[in-house]
């Protein structure tokens, strides 16, 4: 016994170096190999807090870009307005198509990444406005990502600018979906994968989310294509996509709460279930 | 003593702080980053207590993860280096290194910046090789350690030279 405690006692910073080192491995293992349940995140009180503050300040010297973009957007929505037909049936206008508006949250990103290769954005908006994870994020331009974590005032969002990111996309004009990835290499461009050779694809072609996954609506912009590689191994094409969002400069977006979803998953789990 | 961990806590808080704030942000071509906060654990005493530099480097690292939404990485990577700086003291100072005084915020010597070198080094290969987590991805791991390594080592003799108590 005494000599149990003696080799505790002489090795104490050894075995408490191997104690750390075992808590943070399995850490950065576990954040690796889930998709989500990370346990240390920004979206707490005290990052979120820390983080909104800090993005008070950067606001001022970013008002001129952000008046400029809601300016535009403006001026876009009100050209779809005035040049409409019937100018008096505003409210199927006033609106994504599959998406109502009141199944939209403005929220604000207090904190970009978009150095390393898994990317994530903090919102500060959370539980206690609606936020749930896996609801879509998205701006004017296009997609930003999917929140994946909550606390009561500020949520994290997982970039598309991220390895562990997988989106039902297709091509506009040709309804042939695939899977959007992306390799780490820039910021401004991912990959649309798994898009079958039937389907005709051109340079510029523009990539909209696909309607398979109930956590974006169909038709949300994405990108255009900028260069196509054939697999030799398989048929399928790997796209290169330009998005049509600067991912480094993100000001406000949009969370989707979409009601349908739950109704969705809960039809599949009954059917798993039977 | 208590002077000396008044000088610890507030070092631990600062550059938590400039380097969440300020660091963070710094992206030169898109991904590199310097990681100056790793300051603490190579300014910490050469005599002071060991199990509280490995608690005290693991809370370092696990809220750097915190802010960064990485994982572990940081927190790894600090105990890494926290652990294994008694033998970059032996291999930059020579054996006997406990026995002299050694400053490390001071005039800059090969010795003071071999032991930085070497201490950025390996907090830097274990934090992007954990990051990417692939052996494919080994390569690109290389040179992100050898580029950010380049930057961090250059602003932490910077922010020692700043923050050094002018004697002279």
């Amino acid at each position: 016994m005494q000599q149990i405690f003696y080799f505790i006692f002489k090795n104490s910073n050894k075995l408490l170096f191997l104690l750390l080192l075992g808590i943070s491995l399995s850490l950065t293992i576990q954040s690796h190999s889930f998709h989500r349940s990370k346990i240390i995140s920004s979206a707490n009180f005290l990052s979120g807090g820390v983080y909104e503050r800090v993005n008070n300040l950067n606001e001022y010297l970013n008002l001129k870009i952000e008046n400029d973009a809601l300016a535009l957007e403006n001026a876009k929505l009100k050209s779809m307005l005035f040049n409409l037909k019937d100018s008096s049936d505003i409210k199927r206008l006033d609106s994504i198509k599959g998406v109502k508006p009141e199944d939209l949250l403005v929220s604000k990103v207090i904190r970009n990444s978009y150095s390393v290769h898994e990317n994530y954005l903090t919102l500060n908006s959370g539980e206690l406005q609606g936020v749930k994870p896996d609801m879509g994020v998205i701006n004017s331009l296009g997609i930003v990502g999917i929140i994946e974590n909550t606390s009561a005032k500020y949520s994290t969002v997982i970039s598309i600018l991220n390895k562990k990111s997988q989106i039902n996309a297709k091509i506009k004009k040709s309804n042939h979906f695939g899977s959007l990835i992306w390799d780490g290499k820039s910021t401004g461009f991912v990959q649309l994968i798994d898009v079958p050779r039937l389907a005709s694809v051109r340079k510029g072609d523009t990539i909209v989310t696909g309607g398979q996954s109930v956590i974006f609506p169909e038709n949300i912009g994405i990108g255009t294509i900028d260069k196509i590689f054939t697999e030799e191994k398989n048929n399928y094409y790997t796209i290169n996509v330009k998005l049509f969002n600067d991912m480094t400069n993100l000001g406000h977006v949009y969370i989707i709460k979409s009601k349908d979803r739950e109704e969705i998953t809960n039809l599949e789990k009954r059917e798993k279930d039977e | 003593m208590n002077s000396a961990l008044l000088v610890n806590i507030s070092r631990f808080i600062l550059l938590l702080a400039i380097q969440i704030i300020i660091f963070n942000n710094m992206n030169f071509l898109g991904f590199i980053s310097p990681f100056p906060y790793l300051l603490f654990i190579i300014l910490y005493p050469v005599n002071g207590n060991k199990s509280g530099l490995l608690a005290a480097s693991f809370l370092l690292g696990l809220i750097m993860d915190m802010f960064s939404n990485s994982g572990g990485i940081h927190a790894t990577a600090c105990l890494v280096l926290a652990y294994f700086r008694p033998s970059i003291f032996k291999f930059a100072f020579g054996l006997s290194y406990e026995y002299q005084t050694i400053k490390l915020n001071d005039v800059l010597t090969p010795q003071r910046f071999s032991f930085i070198a070497f201490a950025v080094i390996i907090h830097h290969f274990t934090l992007f090789f954990l990051e990417a987590f692939q052996v494919s991805l080994l390569l690109e791991a290389l040179l992100r350690t050898v580029l950010s390594t380049l930057f961090t080592t250059i602003t932490c003799i910077i922010i020692i030279y700043l923050i050094k108590p002018n004697k002279r």
